[in-house]
């Protein structure tokens, strides 16, 4: 089975976001950029399907900050070809519908079976990637998806529906998954090993060229959402202090 | 015939969720403002106890196979589009919001807003809020061009709006064609586990997420949960990493819970977790990050470090 997993940097959310001067976007000079986290798991589940059935796994992501870090780490991880995909301002915010369509004009070249890609990153504001780019290639797409069998023509795949409820179904190949979790935590790449991969492995380009944009909503500002006021009292002291107020406002309720 | 605004109801177990009467009422509001119709779309046939009423007309579908496959419904949901041909569509951020909104809008060629909270006509063009980045961010943006399809995150709106009894006009379409040719079979649908604990019925829960940061630490705030005689809760990524079984898991794909008080440790507070607990009585947080979106819902709330708080805590509380 051939498997491409289409991963992402995305700004890491323990920082501070600002806005940039314009308004539209982040300001994305200081901000640390990371892998996305469902783009994780999307490689956890296609190296954990190469195990199982020997697999080739080709990892594809758009040039963005700190890029070659995630792309080296997948090698040093197990995936067996990284592909860098140039042609658009690495520094600004490419949007999932014309992020898509980047993937799309990539994966027209290439042969595969499965796409393995997130179910979504935190700034998906024109929708989930999975079902854009399943539509773009006409290829059937599920995204939520907990689990992954293979086998040659088809593919059995797990999905939540919402409050525990799990959807089972099998669909063709080739096809296009959202990830929401990996039958196991994403594996850990040792430090040794990411440096031997930078320095056995190689990062392939491809440039794309997008002859028409994508239809998407136009932002007329960011803003960090305004306190509404309503929220929390916040409780000063020390921990002793505080733990004493928590323990009191609990006993008011009628516990502990 | 045509409407203006379509809201998909979401019932993939045959019960219409809440999140549906939230657009219903949403809905209402944004056909009016176009002067159009309502309509609503079910997948399945509806049962006495469903309120669609605040629509003008219900659209169901022949031939539809039973059980969730994202292909096949795709198909049915785009022969129901044609038919409806809206300006709007409305889909809760759910299981058919994720797997299929942005599917349908490439197809349509329209717009598509994720994580939206909020939607408003102005001037003719539609203005609609999303959250970002977890919920430290928001995002206004204006759409003219139509057709749309607004991805609404549960909760966004109040649902006794939409809360509405009538009988709108029946239109059934006809999907057993393009059904039988998707790419893809429904198998089966899968309770959830209910073995062990059952954290929906505490009136005290201890929440730990992925701020604890190894499997050894949970360790911590478990003997604080049994020292308070509370089951202990989780976030996702806890349980994702094998920390903690399912059955602990708050939020939209876990336990939806509402008890008295809620003790959160670690948790940021992205709306996928808000979702399962922000009806409980009192939420208490403790999270180093000032600005944790969790704080926009807490009632008391810290900055200080749990690793400093918990065993404070659990010390007090035993004593
Ligand atoms: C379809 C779908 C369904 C989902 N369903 C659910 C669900 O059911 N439940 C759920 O929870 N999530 C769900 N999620 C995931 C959700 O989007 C978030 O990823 C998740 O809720 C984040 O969990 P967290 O707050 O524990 O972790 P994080 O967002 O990583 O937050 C950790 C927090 O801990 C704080 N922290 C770190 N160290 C300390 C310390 N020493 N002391 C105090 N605070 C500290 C940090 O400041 C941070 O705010 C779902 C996502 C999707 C796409």
């Amino acid at each position: 089975m051939r498997i491409v997993v289409a991963m992402r940097q995305l700004a890491d959310l323990v920082e501070e976001l600002e806005v940039s001067d314009d308004g539209t976007d982040i300001d994305r000079e200081f901000v640390k950029f990371i892998s996305n986290e469902w783009d994780e798991a999307a490689l956890e589940e296609a190296l954990t399907l190469k195990d199982e059935l020997g697999a080739t796994v080709t990892v594809v992501a758009l040039d963005e900050p700190d890029v070659d870090q995630t792309l080296y780490a997948a090698l040093a991880k197990g995936a067996d070809r990284v592909v860098k995909l140039t042609g658009h301002d690495p520094d600004t915010w490419v949007r999932s519908r014309e992020r898509a369509q980047r993937l799309a004009s990539f994966l027209t070249g290439e042969s595969f079976d499965l796409v393995l890609t997130g179910v979504q990153a935190a700034d998906d504001l024109d929708g989930q990637l999975a079902g854009i780019l399943g539509s773009l290639l006409e290829l059937p797409h599920a995204a939520v998806v907990v689990g992954v069998e293979g086998s040659d023509s088809k593919v059995r795949v797990t999905q939540e529906l919402g409050g525990g409820l799990l959807g089972v179904s099998e669909l063709d190949l080739p096809a296009v998954l959202g990830i929401q979790a990996a039958k196991q935590a994403p594996r850990y790449a040792p430090i040794s090993r990411i440096r031997q991969a930078m320095q056995t492995g190689e990062i392939g380009e491809h440039e794309v060229e997008l002859s028409d944009s994508a239809v998407q909503v136009k932002v007329r500002r960011l803003y960090p959402p305004e306190s509404t006021g309503a929220g929390a009292t916040m409780l000063k002291g020390s921990p002793k202090e505080v733990a004493a107020e928590i323990i009191e406002i609990i006993k008011s309720k009628g516990l502990v | 015939m045509s409407v203006d605004v379509l809201v998909i109801a979401e019932a993939v177990a045959g019960e219409v969720l809440d999140v549906t009467y939230e657009l219903l009422g949403k809905g209402r509001e944004l056909s009016d403002g176009f002067s159009g119709e309502l309509g609503a779309v079910l997948i399945g046939e509806p049962s006495p106890q469903d309120l669609f009423g605040a629509a003008d007309v219900l659209y169901s579908m022949s031939g539809m196979e039973a059980g969730y496959c994202a292909p096949q419904w795709e198909m049915a949901l785009g022969e129901v589009l044609r038919s409806a041909d809206p300006k709007v569509v409305l889909v809760s951020t759910g299981t058919v919001g994720i797997d299929l909104a942005g599917a349908l809008a490439t197809q349509f060629g329209g717009v598509l807003a994720s994580y939206v909270i909020d939607a408003v006509m102005e001037e003719g063009s539609l203005v609609v809020t999303s959250q970002l980045y977890g919920g430290k961010l928001l995002s206004e943006v204006e759409i003219d061009s139509f057709p749309a399809v607004l991805s609404v995150l549960p909760g966004s709106f109040v649902s006794d709006a939409g809360r509405v009894a009538g009988e709108p006009r029946r239109e059934v379409i006809d999907v057993g064609g393009s059904v039988s040719s998707a790419k893809g079979v429904a198998i089966e649908l899968r309770e959830p586990d209910s073995s062990g604990v059952d954290i929906t019925a505490a009136p005290l829960l201890v929440s730990v997420g992925r701020g604890i940061g190894s499997k050894e630490n949970v360790e911590l705030v478990a003997e604080l949960a049994e020292a308070m005689k509370a089951p202990l809760s989780a976030s996702r990524p806890v349980i994702d990493q094998g920390w903690l079984p399912k059955p602990h898991q708050v939020g939209k794909s876990g336990k939806k819970v509402k008890p008295t008080v809620y003790l959160a440790f670690g948790i940021s507070g992205a709306p996928e977790h808000l979702e399962g607990m922000r009806s409980a009585d009192v939420i208490i947080a403790c999270n180093t990050d000032a600005k944790a979106p969790i704080f926009e819902v807490a009632h008391y709330g810290t900055t200080l470090d749990l690793f400093d708080l918990v065993p404070e805590l659990t010390d007090q509380v035993g004593g």
